[in-house]
């Protein structure tokens, strides 16, 4: 199904099941330990041995030698696989996948601390982890590049994308932003810098691989089926074809899963040459620095406004580092299309680093551009002596800025902001910063804007109609722990007229249709999309077979009905089942329509008046994000992205040891993400909207608007608290302290 | 983690006997801290001594209106024993402030005070680490050291003890009961329970091999109002930046020790002393001869403003 024109009236549009909340139908299965994750294919995969992946050791340089005869002669061991068995195994072929900067099996070079080396496969997880450790390996090290500061300091501009999304050029410009910000009478110029960020995702990266013959079959958490498909197949040089790539549950993803990782393909290695299945799961310390993460960046905003407040020039500058052909994190990309403004200038800088590869996380772009952005138009809106809201409100804009052309398709953030102002009581807030206190606590209010843009992604499903009337969906899309599950039964049931409990719904497995996959928030309306699709064509052949024509057939009840005739929908496949597939894909609407996802961040927080330590009071997000499929997962989706965007703020920080390129707070003791305690009650509100340029679910995403922006309301709300401005990311109590006023 | 051997004790001398006779054993209770360490590698016992079986878990009265608790009660019950709440409430609040709910209910009140430091260059193999391999330098230095010591420290180390229940304790001028393989038994104040790391940084305690703790006593009660502020980065579940536990008595005297800034519990007499005086005097005199770095710098004044939050609070 092409979609080329806006979606008119359909099925979807009755919202007898689709737009109500519903329990995840996998839920059962998750809180009774009875779905299967990655690493528990216990059944499919009997007998399999354990492989342990050995690290570099070192961030940069050759490997001299290895010493791998006292792991080999450790109890319990089957095998050992380095780069150079690749031949001798029959992977001569062995490469790089398309969405990797970084091989995922390292040696004889040595690309970034912790990379892959080897993989020791053993009869016990215990035997195999004590090998790994008896392998002696001898590096050179090099000189490598490791303080982005320093080079940044002759980074080329560079454009980029993050593959969820969020391209922009190296440079972009509308008029003449240095005349209009040197001419104009309120300006601001201030720079900000958010640190790397590790997805920190609950279940670690795991896989079990199984070969019969020269067919593998490699159980994964993986959040996009087809690209990690096509990756593993590319990396181990054999036809896509010949593996079986299944990813059924994910244990959250963040976007460290959107690709194939060591895990995979260590896990492919090892059951080759240990000549039977072998699981694969890395060790928490190990993940900070094998695997990816959001790269820090170092930010530049200026914003030039006319003493009533509307915004006349504003520039967004990103520096951020990666691998060697890495790709920027595109943090201004919000900023050409948030708020008003004649003259305009955006621009990112990539500076070449030796740190463990840079790729996307949640929101990749404006989560970290967001963080800046947010902060300017606070600040902002003080020296024009605005409400931050007011200032918000008066420079919104219909249209593309860089092309007053096109119009958004929907845009209401305005209505975000003011209902959410309401809603906060926001006109309690004082806007003298430090002025509030309880206690022994600062108290503050803080808002920013939420933006995300909605992506378009080509999505196909098949579904099936058996003779007692099941519907059963079939899509390479996954459930990260989002609700994919539950959306698709969801849009299943509405399209065919049948309860949620009579639709079946498999995913993550490369034998079924390519869908979007679950990133950059265009899982959710791109895979029900397709599933619309395919269900289109069922209804079709549903009325086919019952002879009815099928342009007045209306699906109800779990019955099919035309005119003043009736029938069950299962009679349909009596003869037997009945198999549609389709998939949605897009034309050109969006040269004409900018999609985007809109809301409003409100907090408060209480800053100690003593030890500066901040904590959360309440929050509360307005989202305007097209048809909300279901509202509960909606909502668990949004106070998840608020908690990421509470420990952005307060305390998420990848530690980067400049002498040896490393990544130092490498577990979760020391990488700190937000505890239960810290977060405190939040409220979500949906505002109600139907998007029918973006696809005929007339739905778009709010996983990731739920984090736009959250990191900035909470700067906001501490400077309004303190009268302190931090503009370095996380807003630690020690970058304030001795700013606080005298306690002692 | 490297194969071991097991064996569970029966008799504290024994177990004493047990571990002093077999280079490269260790005594295990709760586990929490070893078995992390020996996944990594970071511990490489050779045998293990179980002491689970040895009782030490119940809190008795002294003669002299103390408390006798067992080395193996547990922080839970510890936490949460009523003479404690009572009457040594700082160590109720310390012990709640540390760690996790399961944690707390398999941590024991001996392996509490022998936790290792948090120090992540301890916890990553490829570093150097005098503290895990004697000679070998200290990454930390030079390195990314907020969470590390200020005071205390060493050209060899400069971690610190991580613990909560510890700092509590060395207020209350707890003494640690142990008995060794000869069957030996020693009283140890808890105020040289701790080693400060010199260029021994391997070296935690004054234990010697195979010496087994039984107990933790607490002398009579101090009376005072009690408090434990433990600063961190996040609500729960991390170790303190800096804490102050105090027991501050109503003629504004009392006793003050601060933890996540030395190799052991912090605790100056003479800087406490000066308690009437304020915050800013007693810090000013217990750090006297700070070497912090620049990332942990922050916490001298964080020290002196948790300290002022508790004399504020102490004056209602």
């Amino acid at each position: 199904m092409k979609f080329d024109t806006p979606a008119g009236a359909n099925p979807i549009d009755r919202m007898a099941v689709v737009g109500r909340a519903h329990d995840r139908i996998d839920g059962p299965l998750k809180t009774t330990g009875r779905a299967p994750y990655a690493y528990e294919h216990h059944r499919e995969a009997p007998n399999a041995a354990y492989g342990q992946v050995v690290g570099a050791a070192v961030a940069k340089g050759m490997v001299r030698s290895m010493d791998l005869d006292a792991a080999r002669a450790a109890p319990g061991v089957l095998a050992i696989v380095t780069a150079a068995d690749l031949g001798k195994l029959g992977f001569g072929q062995f490469g790089k996948g398309k969405f990797n900067t970084v091989k995922l099996l390292g040696g004889p070079a040595v690309d970034h601390y912790h990379q892959a080396l080897a993989i020791v496969v053993a009869e016990t997880f215990e035997q195999a982890r004590a090998a790994a450790n008896l392998v002696r390996i001898d590096y050179t090290r090099s000189q490598g590049r490791f303080d982005l500061d320093e080079a940044l300091k002759t980074a080329p501009l560079t454009g980029g994308s993050s593959d969820e999304g969020s391209a922009a050029p190296g440079m972009d410009r509308v008029g003449d932003f240095e005349a209009a910000f040197a001419a104009a009478p309120v300006t601001l110029d201030a720079r900000y810098t958010t640190p790397d960020h590790s997805h920190a995702m609950m279940e670690p990266f795991a896989s079990i691989a199984s070969w019969t013959g020269d067919a593998l079959t490699l159980w994964t958490s993986n959040q996009m089926i087809a690209w990690g498909h096509g990756d593993l197949a590319k990396t181990l040089g054999m036809p896509k074809d010949k593996i079986s790539f299944q990813s059924a549950y994910v244990g959250g993803g963040f976007g460290g899963k959107l690709f194939l990782r060591t895990d995979a393909v260590m896990a492919a290695l090892g059951a080759k040459a240990a000549g039977r299945p072998v699981k694969v799961a890395l060790p928490r310390p190990l993940i900070a620095n094998n695997t990816t993460h959001r790269p820090a960046t170092r930010q530049r905003i200026r914003i030039g406004a006319t003493k009533d407040g509307t915004i006349t020039a504003i520039a967004h500058e990103s520096g951020s580092g990666d691998q060697p052909n890495g790709s920027p994190e595109t943090a201004v990309n919000q900023t050409k299309l948030l708020y008003a403004g004649a003259n305009r200038l955006t621009a990112m800088r990539l500076a070449v680093l030796d740190l463990p590869e840079g790729n996307a996380m949640r929101a990749p772009g404006e989560a970290p551009g967001m963080m800046a952005l947010e902060v300017a138009m606070d600040e902002m809106a003080e020296k024009l002596g605005m409400d931050p809201v007011a200032f918000r409100v008066k420079n919104d804009t219909q249209v593309d800025p860089e092309k007053p052309t096109r119009r958004f398709s929907q845009r209401q953030l305005v209505r975000c902001l003011t209902e959410g102002a309401d809603r906060f009581g926001w006109t309690r807030r004082n806007p003298k910063p430090a002025a509030v206190r309880d206690g022994r606590w600062l108290v503050g209010m803080g808002v920013a804007s939420a933006f995300r843009n909605h992506i378009n992604m080509a999505s196909g499903a098949r579904v099936r109609l058996d003779g007692r009337g099941v519907v059963t969906v079939e899509t390479d899309m996954t459930d990260i722990g989002t609700g994919s599950y539950t959306i698709i039964a969801q849009t299943a049931a509405e399209m065919m007229g049948v309860p949620v409990d009579a639709v079946v719904v498999r995913l993550g497995n490369s034998a079924y249709p390519v869908s979007a996959g679950s990133g950059g928030q265009f899982g959710a309306a791109n895979a029900t999309a397709g599933v619309y699709a395919a269900c289109v064509k069922l209804r079709d052949q549903v009325a086919q077979r019952l002879g009815y024509n099928s342009a007045d057939v209306a699906f109800a009840g779990g019955k099919v009905t035309s005119g003043n005739r009736s029938a069950d929908l299962a009679q349909a496949a009596a003869a037997g089942e009945l198999v549609a597939q389709d998939k949605i894909e897009f034309g050109d609407l969006e040269k004409q329509w900018q999609l985007s996802t809109f809301g409003a961040h409100f907090v408060e927080v209480g800053v100690d008046a003593y030890t500066g330590a901040t904590r959360l009071r309440r929050m509360l997000a307005v989202c305007a994000a097209g048809r909300i499929i279901n509202p509960k997962s909606a909502r668990s989706q949004v106070i998840g992205a608020m908690t990421m965007g509470v420990g952005s703020a307060l305390m998420e920080e990848l530690a980067v040891d400049p002498r040896f390129g490393l990544f130092v707070n490498h577990d979760l003791a020391t990488y700190e993400v937000p505890v239960h305690a810290d977060i405190p009650h939040q409220d979500v509100v949906f505002l109600d909207e139907a998007d029918d340029k973006a696809n005929p679910m007339k739905a778009k995403g709010v996983g990731e608007l739920g984090l736009c922006g959250v990191g900035a309301a909470v700067a906001n709300a501490i400077y309004n608290a303190t009268g302190v401005r931090i503009r370095d990311y996380p807003i630690t109590l020690d970058k304030h302290l001795e700013k606080l006023p005298a306690v002692a | 983690m490297k194969a071991f051997t097991y064996e569970r004790a029966t008799d504290p001398v024994a177990a004493a006997r047990a571990v002093a006779g077999h280079p490269g054993a260790k005594f295990i209770a709760g586990g929490t801290n070893l078995l992390d360490l020996m996944k990594i590698e970071v511990e490489t016992p050779t045998h293990l001594v179980d002491v689970q079986d040895l009782g030490f878990d119940t809190i008795e009265r002294t003669k002299d209106g103390g408390l006798r608790i067992g080395a193996l009660v547990t922080n839970t019950d510890l936490a949460a024993d009523e003479r404690v709440r009572r009457d040594y409430a700082v160590l109720t609040r310390a012990i709640v402030a540390g760690a996790s709910g399961q944690l707390r209910n398999k941590a024991s009140t001996a392996g509490n005070l022998l936790q290792r430091t948090r120090c992540p260059y301890f916890y990553d193999t490829n570093m150097a680490c005098n503290k895990r391999k004697p000679g070998s330098g200290c990454a930390a230095i030079g390195g990314y050291s907020r969470q590390l010591g200020v005071i205390g420290v060493s050209n060899s180390c400069i971690a610190t003890f991580p613990g909560d229940m510890a700092v509590a304790m060395r207020v209350l001028d707890a003494v640690i009961e142990t008995v060794d393989a000869g069957g030996q038994r020693r009283s140890i104040p808890i105020a040289d329970f701790h080693r400060l790391w010199g260029d021994h940084p391997e070296q935690d305690t004054v234990l010697r091999p195979g010496e087994l703790i039984t107990a933790v006593t607490l002398p009579k009660p101090l009376g005072g109002q009690h408090f434990y502020e433990k600063v961190r980065d996040r609500a729960s579940y991390a170790y303190a930046l800096v804490s102050v536990a105090a027991v501050i008595q109503p003629d504004g005297t009392g006793r003050v020790a601060f933890g996540g800034v030395a190799p052991r519990p912090w605790r100056v007499e003479a800087a406490e002393a000066l308690l009437p005086q304020g915050a800013a005097a007693v810090t000013e005199r217990a750090f006297q001869g700070a070497t912090p770095t620049k990332d942990n710098a922050f916490k001298l004044p964080l020290a002196t403003r948790a300290l002022a939050a508790v004399i504020a609070e102490s004056k209602g």
